[in-house]
């Protein structure tokens, strides 16, 4: 060991350790903590809540907790089965549509198997589809079709291909190119090229987000139904609007228990598929 | 100093990994664990600071049984047992520093600790330390930009700023390049000697073990059938502890390593 | 992949009969349960609506263009409204995910059996159940107001972030937990000096993660009745006023471009 160390080691001996700070500049860290600290407080003082209505809405809150213990599936029976069928529909159709659809948008949003303009229009599909809501889009498209489970259904379809064709083509980009360059090597066709180079490499990761897609759809169309599009919604609506807490109970755990279905089936598959 | 009596140890499975294993340690001796894979020589050192509980026996450290104690106790004769890991288990995304401190953790508060408070005799012994192994100017970095052979001495200064009376050493060098495994073990075994402290060493390099420890314990399914010197290991007893096999390449290897030593 | 003997010697194929039979069998079932859904949704759709749907539609688009920039001045309030329900209720989620996911990751819990299956219940129940029909619910027991909107995006978001964050702490490598144990720590000096650093990375991008998409959230919250922008929207779509309705979806549109930016950026800082 050199003296240098050692000199080191004298110099440090008795002075005091602290953990580096993770932000280096002094300022720029006390900037950001009083900043943050600053807005947190002008927003906690900006948020004007009625606690005497709180206080009143705590039976509320402990009748609507009671009523998950004695829920209602009977009284309003039919309207539940109605609108949890027309959800169901939806989900199915607007599924199997986004997917369809999604696919070919995914092959041109890879930067590595499409040229550049399609990459280009395709990626402008999937940022407008990502950046409005289902809640908006519904709300303009039961403006131009009128209420119903049409406008819900397309509203699932459109949010589907922007999830869908993201991940997908994201999924598409990063595979391996050897294989698919081995296939190109055999001489084959663009489609043949897809169908034997790339396909089997996303195939799976198609299947598990199809099946995680589903499962969000399920849950977008229960409140579709709210602005008119279609699905449980509505009568969930209803059913707070009427204080029929156990009926809203009813419905609430019907959707808990289907999306838990879905997610055990989904697991399975992921399981099976991959 | 130590002494294990009729130490066994049974999994939820069935599998016995430790057979009624007697075996006293006394101060200041450096002993070295070997034998094969699933031998119990991992079981076995872990079932001394419990971080496996025994199933029956007794584990003396002086005249406490560590078996017998109960959280709190058993956290506090935990200090006086430093341990070596096998894949260094540094705390990846800690600072070297923060690694070395943890050794302390048994002896300052909770909140100390959080706010990373700890008392300047603990800051001057850890710099010592880390000075001691030559990586004083690592302190601020973190852990995962260390290299194996330096993290290994982190994990080192980790275990002996708790001021141990034993090191319990697990296969410190199965994950270094042979080089550094020569350096590890004797930087062990030096610092050992220096602070008179007791290790268990295990280690599956027979030949390393030989060149560094005064007493070989030779381990086979759970049943200590070998504790002798060093010298003693022939190839029989080799046999006896890891099965048929051709030894002598083994023996002549040390024999040859011997010489490089010497010539270096 | 069966191999059949032929006249004209082995023809190679990739399924068996019997499969290729089954196959073909699950798609036509999974064909006709399409068409019956369509079916279902074309029965309840008024077609004749449909048909005039472009007119409509281009009739919506002149009367929202231009839109009415100096309504902006009356959404600065509602913007600001909307940031703070979502990083309140993201915070107040955070706050509340932690123990939830400690409690649910089997390595840390203290009782697979009891209290595992709870902590689970917690994160499936909220997870499940969208935003909106949390503010619904919130605005029939506590009122309308922000004040509703903070509690449902808090509630909606423990059960996303706790799950993330316990599938991270199941991750973790136990030895690093082994050897500060064996120091001598106490149990929350091994949470503090061996857990939370290795799962911290993860905290940080969950929570900015789930905050991007609060955001989102928070701009149609109003809808129902919970505050922030959404309120506006709602108000403008029940007047027709749709320049303003055009102001406040490009508003929004910006807010969602923003927030995406915000945590994408943070995000690759922390990693």
């Amino acid at each position: 060991m050199s003296v240098a160390t050692h000199r080191e080691l004298d110099d440090m001996l008795g002075t005091k350790w602290r953990k580096p700070a993770m932000v280096k500049r002094t300022w720029l860290r006390w900037a950001l903590v009083i900043g943050f600290v600053a807005y947190l407080i002008a927003a906690v003082l900006s948020v004007e809540v009625n606690w005497l209505r709180v206080w009143e809405g705590l039976d509320r809150g402990a009748a609507f907790v009671a009523a998950f213990a004695s829920p209602d599936f009977v009284s309003r029976g039919s309207d539940i089965w109605a609108g949890m069928l027309e959800s169901i529909v939806m989900t199915v159709a607007s599924s199997v549509v986004g997917i369809l659809i999604s696919i070919p948008i995914a092959l041109g949003a890879a930067r590595n198997i499409a040229p550049l303009p399609v990459y280009m229009v395709c990626r402008g599909i999937i940022a407008v589809s990502r950046a409005l809501q289902e809640i908006i889009v519904a709300i303009l498209l039961v403006a131009i079709f009128g209420f119903g489970p049409l406008a819900g259904f397309l509203t699932l379809s459109f949010a589907t291909i922007g999830f869908l064709s993201k991940l997908l083509a994201e999924d598409i980009e990063s595979m391996d190119r050897s294989q698919a360059e081995a296939v190109r090597a055999t001489g084959s066709k663009w489609a043949q090229w897809i169908d034997y180079g790339v396909t089997p490499q996303v195939l799976p990761r198609l299947v598990g987000l199809s099946i995680y897609r589903v499962d969000i759809n399920f849950r977008e169309s229960a409140i579709l139904g709210l602005v008119g599009a279609g699905g449980i919604g509505a009568t969930l609506n209803t059913a707070f609007d009427r204080y029929e807490y156990d009926t809203a109970a009813a419905i609430l755990l019907i959707i808990i228990a289907i999306v838990m279905a879905l997610e055990y089936i989904s697991g399975v598959v992921r399981a099976r598929v991959q | 100093m130590l002494r294990l009596d009729a130490l066994t140890k049974t999994y939820k499975t069935g599998d016995q990994a430790l057979k009624a294993v007697t075996l006293a340690v006394p101060s200041g001796q450096v002993l070295a664990l070997i034998g094969p894979s699933g031998a119990g020589k991992s079981t076995l050192i872990r079932c001394i600071n419990r971080l496996v509980e025994p199933s029956s026996g007794a584990v003396m450290l002086g005249d406490v049984d560590l078996t017998k104690l109960g959280a709190g106790a058993l956290r506090r004769e935990r200090r006086r047992m430093g341990m070596i890991f096998q894949e260094y288990a540094l705390v990846e995304r800690l600072t070297v520093m923060e690694n070395v401190l943890s050794g302390r953790l048994g002896y300052v508060g909770f909140w100390r600790s959080l706010t990373r408070r700890f008392p300047q005799s603990d800051v001057d012994e850890a710099f010592r330390l880390l000075d001691r192994v030559g990586l004083l100017h690592m302190a601020d970095k973190r852990a995962d930009e260390l290299s194996g052979g330096q993290r290994q001495r982190v994990g080192i200064c980790r275990a002996l700023i708790q001021n141990p009376a034993l090191l319990l050493v697990d296969e410190p060098t199965a994950s270094l390049d042979p080089k550094t495994s020569r350096q590890i073990m004797r930087l062990i075994c030096e610092l050992c000697a220096e602070r008179g402290l007791a290790a268990i060493i295990n280690i599956h390099d027979v030949a390393l073990a030989q060149m560094f420890v005064a007493r070989v314990i030779g381990l086979r399914l759970g049943e200590v059938v070998f504790d002798g010197p060093p010298d003693g290991l022939t190839p029989d007893r080799l046999t006896e502890i890891y099965g048929e096999e051709d030894w002598e390449a083994t023996i002549d290897a040390l024999d040859e390593e011997d010489e490089i030593e010497a010539a270096e | 992949m069966p191999v059949l003997e032929s006249d004209a010697g082995p023809v190679w194929r990739k399924r068996t009969k019997g499969q290729a039979l089954a196959r073909w069998f699950g798609w036509l079932l999974g064909v006709a349960i399409f068409l019956w859904c369509w079916q279902r949704i074309s029965d309840k759709t008024t077609w004749f609506f449909v048909w005039d749907a472009p007119d409509i539609a281009a009739d919506v688009l002149s009367r929202a263009t231009p839109p009415r920039w100096e309504y902006i001045d009356r959404l600065w309030w509602p913007i600001w409204d909307t940031i703070n329900i979502a990083t309140l209720g993201t915070i107040a989620a955070l706050i509340m995910a932690v123990p939830v996911a400690f409690l649910a990751a089997r390595n840390t819990t203290p009782s697979a059996i009891f209290i595992r299956p709870i902590a689970l219940l917690i994160i499936v129940a909220t997870r499940s159940i969208n935003s909106l029909i949390w503010a619904l619910l919130l605005i029939a027991i506590i009122g309308p107001g922000v004040f509703a909107g903070i509690v449902a995006i808090a509630i909606r978001s423990i059960g996303f972030c706790a799950k993330l964050l316990y599938e991270a702490i199941e991750e973790i490598d136990a030895t690093q937990v082994e050897a500060i144990t064996a120091t001598g720590a106490s149990r929350w000096q091994v949470m503090a000096y061996g857990i939370v650093p290795q799962i911290a990375p993860a905290f940080a991008g969950i929570a900015v993660f789930r905050w991007d998409i609060n955001i989102r959230e928070s701009t149609v919250l109003g809808l129902v009745g919970a505050g922030g922008i959404g309120l506006q929207l709602q108000g403008s779509l029940n007047t027709l006023a749709w320049p303003q309705v055009s102001l406040i979806l490009l508003v929004i549109l910006l807010a969602v471009v923003i927030s995406e930016w915000v945590s994408a950026k943070v995000r690759g800082a922390i990693i």
